[in-house]
This record gives C-alpha cells, structure tokens and sequence, in this order.
C-alpha cells in the first residue's frame, strides 16, 4: 500500500501550493485582483487591418484601437452621431460643378466633406515609429510601451482613404465607395500599375500618389470630395474604415521576415484610440491594453439614469481587457456561470435557465441568477434575417397574379412567431417590414403591421390564420398544394447556407414542417455558405434564407436591398431577390437624398407598402441581442451599430475576486468515492490472487 | 544498416509524391479557386473584382497544371500544381487562404499538442500495460471475464461522450479544473489535467485488451513454463520475464505512433480549447481553408513515413537478424 | 395522409446494396452448412453464451434496420419506411420542442394567459404526452405503474409462447450445446423492454422529445438505420477491394505486389480523418453542382450517405489488405498451393479455390472488428462536420446536438442519453460477437 499513501502525500503537495487560487482558475499568470476585462471571442479574427476587417467579431477588437472621425452617442437611442477624432462635427458642402455652393433642390455636382482634427492627437507607442524598430519591441508587451510614438495629422486620414483602392488589400468597400469619392476608381489603376511594376510585394508608398477625392488642407485638416451627393456617407466616418493610419505602419510591416511571422496590421494594429493591441494571438488569446497616448473622452452626461453614475468622469476605467478563444458552447456558458466571463450573450439553449419573463412581459433574470448578481440587458439589433424569393424563378417569382398570391400565402403560413419561440427562446421580433427597430421610418404599434400576414389584436400583432393562406393558394391555382401540372404537391426549394452546426437538423426540420401545413413540399438544398453565394450571384436559388446587417441607421441602408439597379444576378449588388419595381426605384432615388422627417416617412411608408404587398421577402425577424453581466460590471448597454463600447465599461475587481474565490470551491467528495470504489473492486482481486499463490504453492509442494 | 536505411529514405519520396497528387486532385477538383475566395470574402459586398483581387493575390490565378501562357520552365512552375504543392516538399508551406503564414502558426502550435498528446500517450501506455498485466494475473478467473467485459464495454463507448461527459462532470460540477483553455509555461497543467485524464480513460478499453492478448500470447511460451519451474511466484513470472519479453512488441508498437503525436488530437483539442495542431485542422476543415488542411495532410504523411522507418530502425535494433 | 392512398414500392439506393448484402449472406449461410469445416467453428460461437445473446441483440437491430430499408411512396409523394408505418403514432405526435421522459409539460417556460389575465411564465401542457390525463400531476404515476403492468403482461405472455416453440423445436432437433436458457432469458429481458416501452410511448414520450419537438425513442430507432448502413455497407465496398488487392498482391508477387503496396502506403500514410473530410467535401460540393440527381430530400440524404460508406469504404481498406497480403504469402508456400500449382492448375482457380477459402477467417475476424469502429466513426464525423447529412437521423447527429442541450439549463440529457444507450448496445454487442467468432476461428486462438 506504500504507492498509494505517497501519491496521497504528491497529491496533497500539489494543492498546497496552489494557495488561495481557485482550481479552475483558467488565468493562472494574472493577478486575482486587478482591473482587467475577461471575455471571450468565437471566431479567430483574420482581418484587423481597418481596411479590410468587416465583420463584428473583428471590429469588437479595431473598434477600441482604432479612433475613427465620427462615433455614436453610446447612450441615446435612436443612435446619434458625435465627433470622435474629428475636433467637431464635419462641415458639409454641396457644390455646383462649377465650385459655387448650392441649396434646395439643384442636384449638386459635388459635395465636399471637411474634417478637422485637435492638434497633438498621438498615436500609440510602435517599433514602426523608431528608426529601426525590432520584431521583440513589438512582441513583448513591456516594450512596446516603450516605443516611440508620433503626432496624428490629416495627412493619415487620408492616407487610409488611398489605402482603401490598394489592389493588395482588396477592401470591401472599395467598389461601393469607387462609385462616390471623387477619382477613387482611377486611383485604383494608378496604384494597380505601380503595384505591378515593383513585382506585388513590398511596400507601396502611397503618399506619391495624390488622390484627388481626399485632399490635405492643412496639417490638421482634410476635405473629402464625393461625386454628386451621398448623404449616407457621413455615417461611413464612423467604421473603422476611415479611421487614421500612419505610413510608417506600411513600411514596417513591409520588411522582409514579418509575413512569415505573422506580423502584419492585420494581427498588430497601429492606433490611435483608447485601447492598444498588447498581446495578439488570434488562436489563443487577445489582450489590449490602455492606450497611454490616447487624447480622452468623458463619459456621457445625457442617457437613461442608471447609467450615468459615471458621468463626467474620465475614460477609459478599465486598464487591460482579455478576450479568449472559446469555440465550444458548453464551457463558454460553463465559464461565465462560474464567474470567469463578465459577460456573456446568451445563446438560445442557456436562455431558460438565465431569463424569465415576468408577469407584465418584461424580461429578467430568474431568481438563481439574480441571486448570482447577473444583470440583463437588452438591444433590438439593426438587423434582419429573411426567406428571400428570386424574382427571376419562374414559379415563385416574377410579376405574375399566380406568384405573387403564393408569395402571400407562404408569407402567412411561416409561423415566424414559432421559429423565434423555438430556436431563438424569444430573443427576436418579428418582422412586419424590411426595417429594423430604431431606424428611421419603422413604424411602430398598429400602424407599423404587415397587413398581409398580421391583424391587431389586443393591442398585439397577431398572425393570420392559415385557412387565409389556403384560400390565397388555391387563388393561385394551387388548392391544397398540388401543382395542377404533375397531380403532385407543388415542390419547392430552399437554398439555406446550413453549416454542420448542432441547431441546423432541427432548422431544416421546421421549415419542412412550415411548408407542409400548406400542402406543398419543400426540398431543403443546404450547401456550404461559398457554394451558396455563388449560386445567389447567379440567380439560381428559388427560396433562400438569409440576413442583412445594417451598417448605418439609415433607412437607406435596408430598402437599398430591394433596388432594381442593385440586382445581384444582373449587376452583382446586394438585391439578392433581383427585385425589380420601376414605382418602387424611382421611390428609393427620391427618398435617399431626403433628410429624415415626414416627407421621407410618406416616401417610406409607399415603399414598405409596395414591397408588403409583393413579398420579394418573407420579412422573418429582427434579432435581439441579450446580454448578461456579473454584478461586478457596470456602464454596460450593448451597442450593435457601434462597437467602441470599452472604454465606458468599469469593472470591480475586488467584487469578483470575492465572488469568483465562493464560486469555485472544488467538489471533492466524488473523488473520495471513486477511490473507495476502486478499493472495493481492488481488495477480492487482492484477495483472490494470495489465494491462487497458496493454493498453486500447495500444488507445487 | 545505413543503405538499408537510405533505401527506406528513397522510398518515402514516391509515397510523398502520391500523396501530393491525391490531395491536390481531391482539393482542386472540389474547391475552384472562386469558391475559396468567397469564403473568406465574407458576406458583405464581394464584388466579382474583389474575388480576382483575392486570387491573385494569393497566387490562385494560375492554371492547374500547365501555363501555356509561359515560356519555357515557368510552362510547369508557374501552375497551381507547382507552386501549391510542390512546394511542400521542401515544407514551404506557404499562406493559409485566411492569409496568415501556416509554417509559423505550426510552429506555435506544436508545442500545446505535444504537451497533451506525450502525457496521454505515456500515462496511457503505462496504466495500460499495469491494467492489462492486472487481469493477466487473474486469467480464467470471474474477475477475468468481469475485466473483459468491462474492458469491450469501456471500448464502445464513443470517445465524444468521454469528453462530454468528463467536461461536465469534472469541469462544471466539480470544478476540479478549468474547464477549457491554454495558458503557456508550467501552469498549463492545470488545463491539461481534465483532457489528459479523459484521454487516458478513453483509450483504456481498446489498450488493456490489446496488451492482454499479447502477454495471454506470451505466457504460452516455453520460457515462462521454465520460469515457472523455477519456483517464482505467479506475479514474478509475469512482471520478470512476460513483460520484458513483452517490452519488444510493446515499444515496436509504440514506436510507430511517436511521430503522429505532433497531429495531437482532434476532437480533444478543440472541445478543450488547446490550440495544438488537432483544432488547427479541424478549423481548416471547418473553415474550408484548404490551404491548412493540405499542410497538414502532407504533415501527416511525413511523420506516418517517419513512423515507419523508426520502427524499423527499432527492430533492427533489437533483432539483430533482421539487420539488412 | 390520407388512409385511402395506394403504397408503392420506392426503394433508394442504399435499400437495394442492403437487401444485396442480405442476399449475400443468406447464400453464404448456405454455403457454410455445406461445409463442414467451416461449420464447426460456427457452432463454436453458437455454444457460447456471450455470442448468442450478443447475436439476438445484433438480430433485434438488424430487424429494425431492415424494416427501416424497405421505402414506400403514396400518390402524395412522401417517402416513408415500413418503420415509418410501425411507428407513425411516434412520428407524428411532435412537440413544440424539448419535453423530458415520460413528461406531461413542455420542457420550456412560455409566456401565457393564466385564469386572471396575467401574463405568467410556465410550463405548457404536451399536445400528446400525457394528454389524456386530467390532472397529471396526481395521476400520471399511477397511470405509468398500470400500463407498466399491462406491458409485463403482455410481454409475458408473448415470451411464454415463443419458449414454448423454443423447446418443442429443441427436443425435435437437439440441442447440440446450444444455451437456451441465456437466449430465453434475453428474450425475456427484451419482451419485458418492448411491452413497457410500447405502452408508455402509446401515450407519452418515453424518451422525450427534441428541440423541434420530435420524439427521441422514434428518431433513436430510427438511428439504427444509418448506423447499420455505415457498418455494412461500408464493409461491402471495402471487402471486394481488400480482397482483391491484398491476394493478387500476396500471390504475384513482383510488380504486381510493389504497386498495391505503394497504393495502400500512399493511402495510409494520409491520416484518415484527414481524407475522409477531403474526400466528403469533394462530395458536397459535386452534389450541389447536381440537384437534379435526387428528386426528394430522401434520396438526397441517402446519396449522401451511400457516398459516405464508399469513402469510408475507400479509406479503410488499406488494414484488411495488408493482413490478407502476408497471409497469402504464407499460403502460398503451403503444400497444397504447391502441387495444385504443379498439377497445371490456373492461378485465377488456385486463388478462388485455394486461398481466397483460407484467408476467410481473417476476412470475417476484421470485419466484425471494424464494424463497431465504424458505428462510433460516425459520431465523430458528424462532430467534425464531415458525416451523414443533417436531416438524416443518426446517433451522431444527436450526441452533436447534444453540446447545446448540455449548455441549457434545467439539463436537456435525453437526447445525448438516449443516443448513447442505442449506440452502446449496439457497439457493446458487436463487440462481444466479434470477440466470440475470433475465438472460434482465429488458429491460433483455437491451439
């Protein structure tokens, strides 16, 4: 038994040195206490270049690090825009083509946007700054506080603007922003060529290069030109896209060695914004830092009150944030329960045991939770999933009496209601229109009802009923779903992008289950999500399930995904639908240049009316995004349009070490028992084994 | 011993060449270069122009195996086949499609899949080996068939409820350790407690039986008869002569998996959130970058052919008959 | 679905490779009567305790499989199985989503009207498990213990006859060391399983229902289907090919031997999940070039999983192939192949009546081994992203599902359970068969 008494005696050892530390600490190296953000991230960011990051889980870390001209009020809703660098709000100039100013209603040839800059804004400290900066000033973090840094001017600001048309950065809004500032097209073949000539690789000094649609003023003022007008463009100012980059990053990044390493701005970023990058490892953990240069910014003075403790205080409060990669659902949930996370969407299946709606519908907390501290928090997001019809099908899409009445049929038989009961416990509406909650022209209560799908009852939408869809059906030469052609129920098909994920049967199964209760069948084709893009760009799918992201709160932005001229087979825009509508387009050029208020509404109003009645969609839902916070967070309101929410967010650190430390004592008893029960397995082997020996000895002797 | 050696050597390089040609068939026949480009384009606003920008710059604008745009040598080496594949020979592994340098992230990763594989492996091997000899000690016994159907009924259990149902019970109720993650240095066995030992449980079922027929094997042996007549104990027999007879066909065994545990292990890692080279290459896969799973194939093709040619060396090492 | 619709037979693929391989077997069972020397082993595996009840577990499964691969279509248009006929109460009765075992109430909070007006949040009642109970909370235990009670009657009572013809036939026949009292034992177990379980599900959901409300004992059963197929029928591409390969090579030697040794290097070296994924997504992607190949979803997912199999069956060959190689190598020294061969005798009529009868042992050893691994295969393929299609019913695609219902909470574990005690017996008693005929044919087991 000697074995086992000194594995005790190691085991013990080993706890005893593990102190006050909870077992399942997983920040061994950090200190208990200390005034750090943990959270946690899904998918690895690949892009953290300005230029070509465009996805939320990339611009939650650029949009602390990189400090764009404009920014949202973080507190008022509908959102609001505010300067961020920019020393004030741009000023806005439409001009004739011969250079004069105009007003009212002349088209203008040009509109001019200035931005001006404070002086002695400064970037964060960077090897790229130094004359011969080292790759080990940039990796370890204690020196690369001490680098150099340097004073922000315009001329940055416009060097990202040229940086947007560098053929190697292949920016996402290159075309889309192609069409408006001035000569960004023809900047593109300039570059194109240079490019070309030092052999594609290296750094591509773009300060030679002059563009006429982003124009140095002076050295803290810069003017963007943009062909005809473009309303939309100032909320453009407010993505990382047009945050300031300094040509030295180019060049740093530039020098042989750094690709092979993964040193580039897409890991390392050079900003100027409240946080720094101090630790990136895409596949492990990324930790910024409190940017020691960063100009400041006080916390918001307006807003709802339980939010304004900390008006008029000084940001950022937190000094270090910590974001761990965290694929899998089951220890993500696990982790934040156990106090590991601050906070914490919640995925669907963790939802019943997190959230109750109380008696009057509002949402909370359950008790366990509540005990736990956990506080909620809710935000409609700017988005929209929906079933899209391709207008260019022949059965389901197109002009035709017999389409359109089928449209309208499926539209009532969708029981969106249920899907966003089922798969999203809730954390959704449904949708009456292609506009989001919060955006301009969402119409609210009875007014704002799909009086196609929905009625008013109680003061509630309530869904038509489906004997409504069947006689809709039957209109269009489809009673009971058969297809009057083959004598069998009428068949259709759904291109879905399903990835492999565990929810993806169940989705399939549902929408089997909306189509059958019509009659008809549908065949769901679930490709991976490349396959299903191209087949949209073709114009090949019949039904597709999709979503749009808004990325600005503009009407403009939605309704601009029913305009003719955006088709996607046609013209490669984003009308995945190829909706086409001459009443509805000649509406969406009036109603883009038109300030928001009630002319725009009516113009809206006829749209949204318009596309009710055609159903190129079936408007599904607009997500809403729950969050859960420990007690110990404060100054959290989720923000889906903007993302620099960091530098408002404070936490206590002694509160969650006290909790943290309660949570997590180690379960022990079960181990105890495991061990008895192998003793008691153990001891007849035991005891057999000095039998046979005896008896095999006897037999010997 | 050393042509004998250099032999295998060359024989490796027509297996590398077949396995080059498989994958690249299998890859670019699947995946055109258009379709990878889309994947990692995102959803938003991909332009036809971004997807050519996309290709070239990632060098996928070639064509697959002849240029007749070219002259001369660049006919060949200007292809996809040459500058995709080829190039792996000399472990060039290139850019991921997602554009990070795959040879560097190998190199990160590496090291975590080592420290959860080299663990589970030897405390496997060791366990199993004391288990195995456990049961041998008590052949045709009722502990014996007990043992046996424990051990059939430990094998069919899928190694996927292992980890779920250790993470949940180690990690979530008893919260003896973290319930996933990495850090690096010495702390990191905190985070490789829970998988090394679900690991280790795992392959328990499948282990013990396969070490038992082997010594079961051994024991019939004249040897172990001599040794018996000697007057040594039942336990003396089996851990004196039946395990170091034993110990060749073990380490020979053994000797073979070596190389592959750098792969580390798939499911493992990434339900525990280790970045070894395992989550690595279930993200290729699940990501579509095709470039990663390529590296990875050919990887593992080298260090299997590594595997072989160490067991080889192994046996001549100790049969000295087999010497060539 | 109305009652009056005309069934047809519609079979898809993968029914007619199944039915093959039962074909096959069958003429091998008749084959194997014949033959003494391969009949004494069998009657080894039949005289052991362990193989015979492993064998009825193995039976029970393979009769659901089968049920499962006869397809029929009505004029409607649906696809179903026979299974599905069996089981239409199961497969109807659908949820809103998760109830547990045996429940009356949904699994989740809804916010609804209560007698005053207020909104409350509570758990709604099932539309069908429990239904005809008026208050279930005082009499759904009495209601399980009575159709319990009913079911042990019942399965008693079926048991008792099926003994009795056991016996008659026994004492007509003999009994030559067959254990009858374990196999009428797992019988009884299994009737008692059946005639509990078929008066619960009649009117609750004995293993509960799933998220989008569909009942777990029916998806679980209808599990065995695709597990089955990825075991066998994965073994029926990999068989012709091993076979093939690893004799020619074992038998000619030279060039012939260097070329499929290089194949099946070249293919092993490639870590095998690593090509399956490969090979799969190749699959995927040639398949949604093509819709016009299926013209359902059910032939669609039943391409799918054909393929699967085939690359399965592609990728694991190499194993097989090398074992039989260096047995024919043995047996071609032997005497026998000798003087067959000094006779004048044909290599094609040495190799089907010499050797490819002597290397069966280690064909049938192999593939019953190989069988559990694929079954557990599955599961992970389907972890990776890389398995059967997901509106196919398999025990993967649950264990899958099942990393989000962990992460709820109450706990959502009867899907995963149920799952695993599908999955386990079936592995559990491949296993212990396999283990039983490699007893009784691997020689050296036998010395």
């Amino acid at each position: 038994m000697f074995p086992l008494r000194s594995l005790i005696l190691c085991v013990c050892v080993l706890l005893a040195g593990c102190g006050e530390r909870a077992w399942n600490d997983p920040y061994p190296g950090d200190p208990r206490v200390a005034n750090t953000l943990y959270t946690s991230f899904r998918d690895p960011p690949k892009h953290l270049d300005p230029a070509r990051s465009y996805a939320a889980n990339e611009w939650i870390f650029i949009s602390q690090i990189y400090e764009p001209p404009l920014q949202y009020h973080y507190l008022k809703r509908p959102h609001q825009l505010m300067p961020a660098l920019s020393a004030s709000m741009p000023t806005v100039r439409p001009l004739s083509a011969s250079g004069y100013e105009v007003w009212g209603d002349v088209k203008p040839a040009q509109t001019v946007y200035e931005i001006r800059i404070p002086k002695g804004v400064r970037y964060q400290p960077h090897p790229a700054f130094a004359d011969n900066g080292s790759v080990d000033d940039l990796l370890d973090p204690a020196r690369l506080l001490a680098q150099p840094d340097r004073e922000l001017i315009a001329e940055d600001l416009v060097y990202q603007i040229k940086r947007l048309a560098h053929p190697a950065l292949a920016s996402p809004i290159y075309g889309l922003m192609s069409e408006y500032i001035t000569g960004l097209g023809a900047y593109r073949d300039t570059l194109e060529a240079a490019w070309a000539k030092q052999g594609r690789a290296g750094w591509l000094d773009l300060r030679q290069f002059p563009l006429a649609g982003a124009e140095v003023v002076d050295r803290y003022t810069l003017r963007i030109h943009i062909d005809g007008s473009y309303p939309q463009f100032i909320y453009w100012l407010a993505t990382p896209f047009f945050a300031p980059i300094p040509w030295e990053a180019d060049r740093f990044y530039a020098r042989p060695g750094m690709a092979e390493r993964n040193l580039s701005l897409d890991t390392h970023p050079i900003g100027s914004g409240p946080y720094l990058l101090l630790e990136s490892d895409p596949n492990r953990r990324i930790t910024l830092a409190r940017n020691p240069n960063w100009h400041g910014e006080t916390y918001p003075v307006a807003g709802p009150p339980d939010l304004l403790a900390d008006a008029g205080k000084a940001l950022p409060f937190i000094d270090r944030a910590v974001y761990t990669l965290e694929k899998e659902s089951i220890p993500y949930w696990g982790k934040f329960l156990q106090g590991w996370y601050d906070h914490s969407g919640i995925s669907s299946d963790s939802f019943d045991s997190a959230v109750a709606i109380g008696a009057s519908g509002d949402v909370q907390v359950t008790e366990a939770m509540q005990a736990k501290g956990i506080k909620l928090q809710t935000e409609t997001e700017s988005s929209i999933f929906y079933l899209g019809f391709n207008w260019l099908d022949p059965v389901v899409g197109g002009d035709a009496e017999s389409a359109r009445l089928l449209r309208r049929a499926l539209a009532i038989a969708v029981d969106y209601e249920e899907f966003i009961a089922i798969f999203r416990n809730g954390r959704g509406i449904a949708a009456q229109g292609p506009l989001a909650p919060g955006i301009a022209g969402y119409r609210e209560g009875e007014a704002g009802i799909n009086p196609m799908t929905h009625e008013w009852v109680d003061g509630h939408p309530q869904r038509r009923a489906l004997a409504e869809a069947r006689e809709l059906l039957a209109q269009a030469g489809y009673a009971d779903g058969v297809d009057p052609l083959t004598g069998k129920p009428l068949l259709l098909y759904l291109d879905a992008a399903a990835s492999s994920g565990p929810d993806s049967k169940a989705m399939l199964d549902w929408w089997r289950k909306q189509i059958a209760k019509l009659g008809l069948r549908l065949v769901v084709r679930d490709t991976d999500y490349n396959r299903f893009q191209d087949k949209m760009r073709k114009g090949q799918a019949q039904l597709f399930q999709w979503g749009w992201n808004a990325d600005y709160p503009d009407p403009e932005n939605f309704l601009f995904l029913f305009y003719g001229p955006n088709g996607k087979a046609a013209h490669g825009g984003e009308n995945a639908a190829n909706y086409a509508n001459p009443e509805f387009d000649a509406l969406f050029e009036r109603m883009k240049d038109l300030p928001n208020g009630d002319d725009r509404q009516a113009v809206i109003d006829r749209m949204v009316g318009i596309l009710r009645e055609d159903v190129p969609w079936l408007f599904g839902f607009h997500p809403v995004e729950f969050r859960l916070n420990h007690a110990w967070l404060y100054n959290v309101k989720p923000n889906l349009i903007a993302r620099n929410t960091l530098k408002y967010q404070r936490v206590d650190a002694e509160a969650r070490a006290a909790a943290t430390g309660a949570w997590n004592r180690p379960v022990l008893w079960p181990l105890s028992g495991l061990l008895i029960g192998l003793l008691v397995l153990v001891a007849p082997g035991w005891w057999a084994l000095r039998q046979r020996e005896r008896r095999v000895g006897v037999e010997e002797a | 011993m050393g042509a004998y050696l250099i032999r295998r050597l060359l024989y490796a390089i027509p297996i590398l060449i077949g396995v080059n040609l498989l994958t690249f068939a299998l890859f670019f026949l699947v995946n055109s270069p258009d379709d990878m480009a889309r994947a990692h384009l995102g959803n938003k606003r991909v332009t036809a122009e971004a997807v050519e920008a996309w290709k070239r710059e990632r060098g996928y604008n070639r064509p697959l195996l002849y240029n007749a745009g070219r002259d001369g040598i660049e006919r060949v080496t200007d292809t996809l086949f040459f500058t995709k594949s080829i190039r792996l020979f000399v472990f060039d592994f290139g850019q991921a499609d997602s554009g990070r340098a795959i040879a560097d992230d190998i190199r990160q990763r590496a090291p975590p899949s080592l420290a959860l594989a080299v663990p589970t492996f030897v405390i496997g091997l060791l366990l199993n080996v004391t288990l195995a000899l456990g049961i041998v000690l008590f052949r045709a016994s009722v502990l014996d068939w007990l043992g046996q159907i424990g051990l059939v009924a430990l094998m069919s259990v899928s190694s996927l409820f292992y980890i779920i149902a250790g993470q949940y019970l180690f990690g979530k109720l008893m919260r003896l350790a973290p319930i996933s993650g990495y850090v690096d240095g010495w702390e990191a066995w905190r985070f490789l407690v829970l998988p090394i030992a679900v690991g280790v449980i795992a392959g328990i079922g499948a282990g013990v039986r396969w070490y038992r027929s082997l010594f079961l094997e051994e024991i019939g042996k004249d040897y172990v008869r001599t040794a018996r007549a000697k007057g040594l104990g039942e336990a003396q027999v089996l851990v004196g002569h039946v395990l170091r007879n034993a110990l060749i066909p073990i380490l020979t065994g053994a000797v073979v998996l070596l190389p592959l545990l750098f792969l580390g292990s798939l499911i493992m890692e990434s339900f525990f959130g280790i970045p070894g080279l395992g989550s690595y290459t279930i993200e290729g896969i699940q990501a579509q970058d095709f470039a990663i799973v390529r590296a990875m194939v050919f990887l593992g093709a080298v260090l299997y052919i590594l595997g072989l040619l160490l067991t080889d060396i192994a046996y001549t090492l100790v049969d000295p008959r087999v010497r060539l | 679905m109305s009652g009056a619709s005309a069934w047809q037979l519609a079979p898809l693929w993968t029914d007619y490779l199944l039915w093959l391989l039962v074909l096959a077997v069958a003429l091998t069972i008749a084959y194997v009567r014949r033959q003494p020397h391969l009949r004494a082993p069998w009657r080894q595996v039949g005289r052991s305790g362990t193989g015979m009840v492993a064998a009825l577990v193995l039976m029970a499964y393979v009769g659901i499989g089968l049920l499962d691969s006869v397809h029929l279509t009505s004029d409607r248009g649906a696809v179903v199985s026979v299974l599905d006929l069996c089981l239409s109460d199961l497969r109807d009765r659908t949820e809103t989503t998760y109830s547990a075992p045996l429940a009356t109430h949904s699994a989740s909070l809804e916010s609804m009207t209560d007698k005053d007006g207020n909104t409350v949040r509570a758990a709604p009642r099932l539309r069908y498990g429990g239904a005809h109970l008026g208050a279930p909370a005082q009499q759904r235990n009495a209601d399980l213990r009575d159709r319990a009670l009913l079911g042990i009657a019942k399965a008693v009572a079926l048991w008792l006859a099926i003994a009795v013809v056991m016996l008659i036939w026994r004492r007509r026949l003999g009994s030559d060391g067959f254990p009858m009292r374990r196999v009428l034992g797992t019988l009884l177990v299994m009737a008692l399983m059946i005639g509990v379980l078929r008066e619960w599900a009649d009117g609750y959901h004995v293993f509960g229902t799933d998220k989008v409300g569909q009942d777990v004992l029916y998806l679980s059963l209808k599990s065995v289907r695709t597990g089955l197929m990825i075991g066998l029928l994965t073994t029926l591409v990999m068989l012709p090919l091993a076979m093939v390969l690893g004799i020619a090579a074992g038998y000619f030697r030279g060039w012939v031997d260097d070329l499929i040794q290089y194949l099946y290097t070249t293919l092993s070296s490639i870590p095998s999940v690593l090509l399956i994924a490969a090979a799969v997504l190749m699959m995927q992607v040639t398949m949604s070039n093509h819709p016009e190949w299926f013209d359902s979803l059910e032939s669609r997912a039943d391409l799918r999983l054909l393929f699967l199999c085939v690359i399965l069956g592609v990728t694991s060959w190499t194993g097989l192939c090398r074992l039989l190689r260096a047995e024919t190598l043995k047996l071609r020294e032997a005497d026998y192949v000798e003087a067959a061969r000094a006779a004048g005798v044909g290599p094609l009529r040495i190799l089907s009546r010499h050797i490819a009868p002597n290397v069966m042992h280690i064909v049938l050893i192999q593939v019953t081994l190989d069988f559990s691994a694929l079954v557990l295969a599955e599961a992970v393929l389907s972890y990776v992203g890389v398995g059967v299609d997901p509106s196919t019913p398999s025990w993967g695609n649950m264990i899958n599902a099942a990393r989000l219902e962990l992460a709820r909470e109450p706990v959502v574990w009867w899907s995963l359970s149920a799952a695993f005690a599908f999955m386990f017996t079936l592995v559990l008693a491949a296993n212990l068969f396999a283990d039983q005929v490699r007893e009784a044919f691997d020689p050296r087991r036998r010395a």
